[in-house]
């Protein structure tokens, strides 16, 4: 049996199931040197807004029990600036690359995504949901179906590859979210961004972030991750969806396949392990290998569910 | 920048600090004084990031070549596990990392000015600036006694040394910038280096900038890559233009930054604004959760 560790994500091709996550893999410059670049299956760009922004002022990073609350705020240099310095060489190092598009409005959503329609070297893109949008009350755009669905709907009309929308996991609705997202035009999902997250500096009295709440990720927030992709997944099997959230060794990886993820991201792990990814697609085939089956897609529904099965969509408690 | 397993050497006390030396010729071979070298943490997934530390020594010759040294102040998990670390123990070790100080062109009179373990980074940078001729002055500033870092060889390595304590349990009573014009004026100083936290680098950077001397500050910013994946180290930089600042990483574009191009303000003001304000543009970041 010839064994492979390629994927096909409604259409994107990859080499290998694990993707740099967005906003942890740099420019494209940082891993060159740490890492074989063209062994990652693909690399999502930190979050592109049509202007450049500077992001929160300082500290923007709190480390907490098993995982680290970050504040960022979508530093980037536009995506002009992108397209014009970090895009050629990302292709030239020969990296599938996914663009993260961000916006504060739907017209900010359109312009970053008429600027990436087209360009070579761009497979696909991931729409970024987690933002405050202006126009409703500062509010984040997951906060409403339709309002996900109408930047979804945009943005994968103006698209010439597919794409991704990202959803957070504490929705009390994850499912007919996802379900919206697809109905609106995405050609997949990518299950979860960080968790929002919070640290306290007790002995100075202040909030350990300068956005004061920022975004969890790494291992604390797998568990979550796993449990989203699962109910995604098992209600809709045909939807590829990219599973994210504190995936650090192979064995995590697998979970995620089982769950039902047609391929994983890895965000924290790579910066805390350059080669992380190469190390967990490795881990990857020797599973599949010793399991016997030929490709990562051949995990998912793999997973034996025993006893009663929960209504699809519900949260067992 | 290389990433090696690098076997521990020798692992000691230095007063408040906890030195380590490792055998790690591939980075010691390339380290400049002002880089860095990211450690990795014990893999239980507990406490995740990478911890940073600048060099304070990198051997290329005698008995030590292929080493390097870097030394910390134990505070919180990461550096206490590390100070539990003992010799022949190997860690993941990245580096070397970061902007070096830049040396003088012509022949210049240099003060060296730390507060705390700052200072592990400016002793290095010490031997390679009288490598090359120049005259080095120092200022080593502590919070007390035992937080005044290596005051013996300070006193080898420079021709005249003024140490300064909060509490005066040595040398004089108060802080660095109590001391460092007269430091400066006695000294000749042609050109400031300074290596220690926010408030003392700022104080610095106003004589520098008043004085018109030419200085570089190392700073000391929390760090979670320290490859310049992440975007979480960074410094307000004013644009040589002057048309504005950007965020720029003290892992990458730093540590070593001019201080007359610091934005001090702003900077400054993450430690004191009880509520900042969202940068300018769109706030991207979750501010509620929805009802």
């Amino acid at each position: 049996m010839k064994q492979t560790l390629s994927v096909d994500l409604a259409g994107i091709r990859l080499a290998s199931p694990v993707v740099a996550a967005s906003g942890c893999a740099g420019t494209g410059r940082e891993l060159a040197g740490l890492t074989d670049l063209r062994r990652l299956g693909g690399l999502v760009t930190r979050s592109l807004t049509f202007e450049p922004s500077r992001g929160w002022p300082g500290p923007r990073v709190a480390e907490t029990a098993s995982g680290i609350v970050t504040g960022v705020g979508l530093q980037n240099p536009g995506v002009r600036a992108f397209v014009a310095e970090d895009l050629p060489r990302l292709a030239r190092a020969g990296i599938p690359v996914m663009a993260s598009v961000g916006g504060g409005s739907l017209q900010g959503y359109i312009r970053a995504a008429s600027i990436l329609r087209g360009e070579p070297g761009i497979v696909g893109l991931e729409v970024y949901l987690s933002g405050a949008d202006e126009e409703n009350r500062g509010l984040p755009f997951y906060s409403r179906i339709d309002r996900m669905a109408e930047v979804v709907g945009a943005v994968s009309r103006l698209s010439t590859v597919p794409v991704f929308a990202k959803l957070p996991a504490l929705l009390p609705d994850l499912v007919p979210a996802a379900r919206g997202c697809i109905r609106a035009g995405a050609h997949g999902l990518t299950l979860i961004d960080s968790v929002p997250g919070m640290a306290v500096d007790v002995r100075r009295l202040r909030p350990r972030l300068g956005a004061i709440i920022g975004g969890l990720s790494g291992p604390a927030i797998r568990p979550i991750a796993l449990a989203a992709v699962f109910r995604v997944a098992q209600d809709l099997p045909q939807v590829p969806v990219m599973g994210v959230g504190g995936i650090a060794t192979a064995e995590d990886a697998v979970e995620f396949l089982l769950a039902g993820a047609w391929a994983v991201q890895v965000g924290t792990a790579l910066i805390v392990n350059p080669s992380a990814p190469t190390e967990i697609a490795q881990g990857i085939a020797g599973y599949l290998k010793a399991k016997g089956l030929a490709s990562p897609g051949d995990l998912r529904e793999r997973m034996r569910l025993t006893g009663e099965q929960p209504a699809r969509g519900t949260s067992a408690s | 920048m290389r990433r090696v397993r690098a076997e521990i050497l020798n692992a000691r006390r230095l007063g408040a600090f906890q030195s380590i030396t490792l055998v790690a010729p591939e980075i010691a071979e390339r380290a400049r004084p002002g880089q860095f070298v990211s450690v990795a943490m014990p893999d239980d997934r507990r406490f995740i990031l990478r911890r940073h530390f600048s060099i304070h020594q990198a051997s290329r010759r005698g008995g030590w070549a292929g080493t390097l040294e870097f030394v910390f102040d134990p505070h919180g998990p990461g550096t206490d596990w590390l100070a539990e670390a003992k010799a022949h123990q190997f860690l993941d070790v990245i580096g070397p990392l970061g902007k070096a100080f830049a040396y003088p062109r012509g022949p210049s009179n240099c003060l060296l000015v730390s507060e705390g373990h700052g200072a592990s980074s400016i002793f290095f940078l010490a031997q390679e600036l009288r490598a090359r001729g120049k005259r080095v002055d120092m200022v080593l500033g502590a919070s007390g006694e035992s937080h005044v870092f290596k005051p013996i060889e300070a006193k080898r390595l420079s021709q005249t040394i003024v140490i300064v304590t909060a509490d005066g349990s040595m040398g004089e009573r108060g802080s660095v910038m109590d001391v460092v014009p007269r430091a400066a004026q006695t000294a000749g100083t042609e050109v400031i280096y300074a290596a220690g936290p926010r408030r003392m680098l700022r104080t610095v950077a106003e004589f520098c900038i008043d004085q018109r001397i030419p200085a570089q500050v190392a700073v000391e910013e929390e760090m979670a890559c320290g490859t310049g994946l992440c975007f979480t180290c960074v410094v307000p930089v004013i644009r040589k233009d002057g048309s504005g600042y950007d965020n720029l990483r003290a892992c990458t574009e730093g540590p070593v930054f001019n201080p007359a191009r610091v934005f001090w303000d702003r900077w400054m003001s993450e430690e004191t604004r009880p509520v900042p304000t969202p940068p300018e543009g769109f706030s991207p970041v979750v501010s509620s959760w929805p009802a």
